[in-house]
């Protein structure tokens, strides 16, 4: 098997280095800024292309939306502030946590009397942000490092978003006794009900072959999933940094528990 | 509305579902949580109605949870879902049969993104030229898997052994359906029924002998949200959704919750857990929860098949109020077994509450 070798700044051992790395690494994005315009950027998106035509904000897309029931937003002034082209406006949305709200089921999609959908807007968003390195200024976008040490790595490396061992009892206590009963005899239990877990051939939870992992890494390297990684990570790192985090190996695995678990309690609909 | 007329309306609302020769996709939330699924699935296809369905071990995940809670790009899963497709044209299958509902939402999103921006197209085939060697053609037909199940819903009545009846009363079970959002959310025309009027469940549960519970929330999504459920301090929205659901559905007093996709009969059977857990509050009588079975299961329990060879021993909220309304047997001493009949175990509680 493939071992993760895919590091980071493989190159710069040091916290000095690495400081001195991404300080230059931030006046390099800073000085590209101006030249960025964030609404173009998005229109380069082809779901933003498909998710925003022409909006009139009447604001079913908020009624419909379960997010939007639960937490303090509100897709309809989303919208709103992107179509309205400010771009600190714009900005200001990129680094906040408005826009990691939303679940992407997609319900507005059926309902938009414009054909517009406000969850491939957000999908758009998303990513600028991480291309941008905005999304560590809000606690929800900070949260993208845990998923991607669990969910990209879980891909590029086994072939699949999640695995049986993802499901640690402390992690995951909502799986009840019966979710702790399935982690702890799992080989057992997948045989039992005909699952080929970690095995060759086809079947659930099978091996998935080298060779095929070795094309999905390929893949990556070749479609930007790399790029999108390693921004996460860096912009992640230094986040970290700032916050007060260390670790000579450079993993953070406190800052990663931390936006894990963390909430500021200052997220919901009031 | 003159009959025709109407005949002509629900044309929009019908799909069309290869009827053999499936090059089949699995799902990753399936196989950690309904392996059993899967296989009971694949059961029904090549045993029951002798159907070509055909798995390559080399097929990989969509990656859709990681593109939906965005930390992949959409060129890298348009590229990856263009490597399952060169995986179906090679082996000369033309019609795919996708086990998860994220998974045919994406392929759905990926194939029209093709027709409407065909540069995305020759972009992702230069891309999958260059990383993997390989080429392929777009599918004729993209079915979910529960869409087959419907499609040969009354012939699976027809062999079945049980009906969806309680047996003590001779009344029909009331049954709950839940759609998975991205079956026809996003594109209304790829799933039976359409987003208003979906009846991929409702046809099998009606065709089995149950009666479909009409409910306010129905369509409420279960609150997977992808990060909203995969970051632990994010859960609060998911079991929000989750309850709002279940009260919702509680004053019709449902014999069971049936789902077609792979995550929402997990969360539906895990929260109904966890909302005992926080609020000591059950949504089925005598304190037991609402069954949630998938329809894999569900179309076996009607095929009379062993609940514990269908994984159904991996619900936290008990089913066996369900087998017990169907008179179905069921050994309670063979739950917790391995394959070769030796104890594995009991979990410390099954069920809704201590």
């Amino acid at each position: 098997m493939r071992q993760n070798t895919h590091k980071c700044l493989p190159q710069i051992p040091l916290y000095t280095e690495l400081f001195e790395f991404m300080k230059n690494y931030f006046r390099i994005v800073n000085t590209q800024k101006p030249k960025m315009e964030l609404y173009q950027e998005l229109t380069k998106d082809v779901r933003f292309a498909e998710g925003l035509k022409s909006c009139m904000n009447c604001g079913i897309c908020t009624a419909i939306c379960p997010a939007a029931e639960f937490y303090d937003y509100d897709p309809r002034i989303l919208v709103a502030t992107v179509q309205s082209r400010n771009e600190k406006s714009i900005e200001d949305l990129l680094k906040s946590d408005v826009i990691w709200y939303c679940g992407e089921c997609m319900s507005c999609k059926t309902r938009c009397p414009r054909g517009n959908c406000p969850g491939l807007v957000i999908m758009a968003l998303r990513s600028l942000s991480q291309e941008m390195g905005y999304f560590v200024e809000s606690e929800k976008g900070r949260q993208q490092l845990a998923i991607k040490r669990v969910v990209g790595e879980n891909i590029v490396y086994r072939g699949y978003c999640i695995l049986p061992e993802n499901l640690v009892p402390e992690l995951h206590p909502e799986q009840g006794p019966v979710g702790e009963w399935i982690f702890e005899n799992k080989e057992d239990i997948f045989e039992r009900v005909g699952a080929n877990y970690k095995g060759d051939g086809e079947g659930a939870l099978r091996q998935i072959p080298q060779e095929s992992l070795d094309e999905l890494y390929r893949i990556f390297e070749i479609t930007g999933g790399f790029e999108r990684f390693d921004k996460i990570e860096n912009f992640s790192k230094f986040k970290a940094k700032s916050m007060g985090y260390t670790d000579p190996e450079e993993e953070y695995p406190d800052y990663v528990k931390h936006v894990f678990t963390t909430n500021n309690g200052k997220h919901n609909r009031q | 509305m003159k009959k025709e007329g109407k005949i002509q309306v629900w044309q929009d609302y019908q799909k069309e579902i290869a009827d053999d020769h499936y090059f089949y996709v699995r799902s990753c939330i399936r196989q950690n949580f309904f392996p059993g699924s899967e296989q009971t699935f694949l059961k029904i296809l090549r045993k029951e109605l002798n159907k070509d369905i055909y798995e390559n071990p080399h097929h990989t995940s969509c990656s859709g949870i990681g593109y939906h809670s965005d930390i992949v790009p959409f060129d890298t899963i348009q590229t990856i879902i263009a490597r399952q497709f060169a995986l179906m044209t090679e082996a000369g299958y033309k019609n795919l049969a996708v086990s998860c509902i994220t998974s045919f939402g994406i392929y759905n999103e990926i194939i029209e993104t093709w027709k409407e921006f065909p540069d995305e197209l020759e972009k992702v085939r230069t891309f999958l030229k260059k990383a993997t060697g390989r080429e392929f053609e777009i599918p004729q037909n993209v079915a979910h898997a529960s869409d087959i199940v419907y499609k040969f819903r009354n012939k699976i009545s027809s062999i079945g052994k049980n009906r969806l009846i309680n047996q003590k009363t001779g009344q029909p079970l009331k049954i709950v359906e839940h759609i998975g959002c991205h079956y026809s959310k996003m594109f209304p025309c790829k799933g039976v029924g359409g987003a208003e009027f979906p009846y991929v469940l409702a046809g099998m549960i009606e065709s089995w002998g149950g009666e479909v519970i009409d409910y306010p929330e129905r369509r409420h999504c279960c609150g997977f949200g992808f990060r909203q459920y995969l970051i632990m301090s994010n859960r609060g929205y998911s079991v929000s959704n989750s309850r709002k659901k279940f009260e919702s559905m509680e004053p019709y007093h449902p014999d069971a919750i049936v789902s077609n996709c792979p995550g929402c009969p997990m969360f539906l059977d895990r929260w109904q857990y966890v909302i005992q857990e926080m609020e000591n509050k059950t949504y089925g009588p005598n304190g037991q929860g609402i069954p949630v079975l998938t329809y894999e299961e569900l179309a076996g329990l009607v095929l009379g098949y062993n609940p514990w060879d269908m994984g159904m021993q991996m619900h936290q909220t008990n089913v066996e109020p369900l087998l017990d309304k169907m008179e179905i047997e069921y050994n309670p001493d063979l739950k917790y077994t391995r394959k070769d009949g030796k104890m594995i175990g009991k979990p410390m509680m099954v069920g809704c509450g201590w």
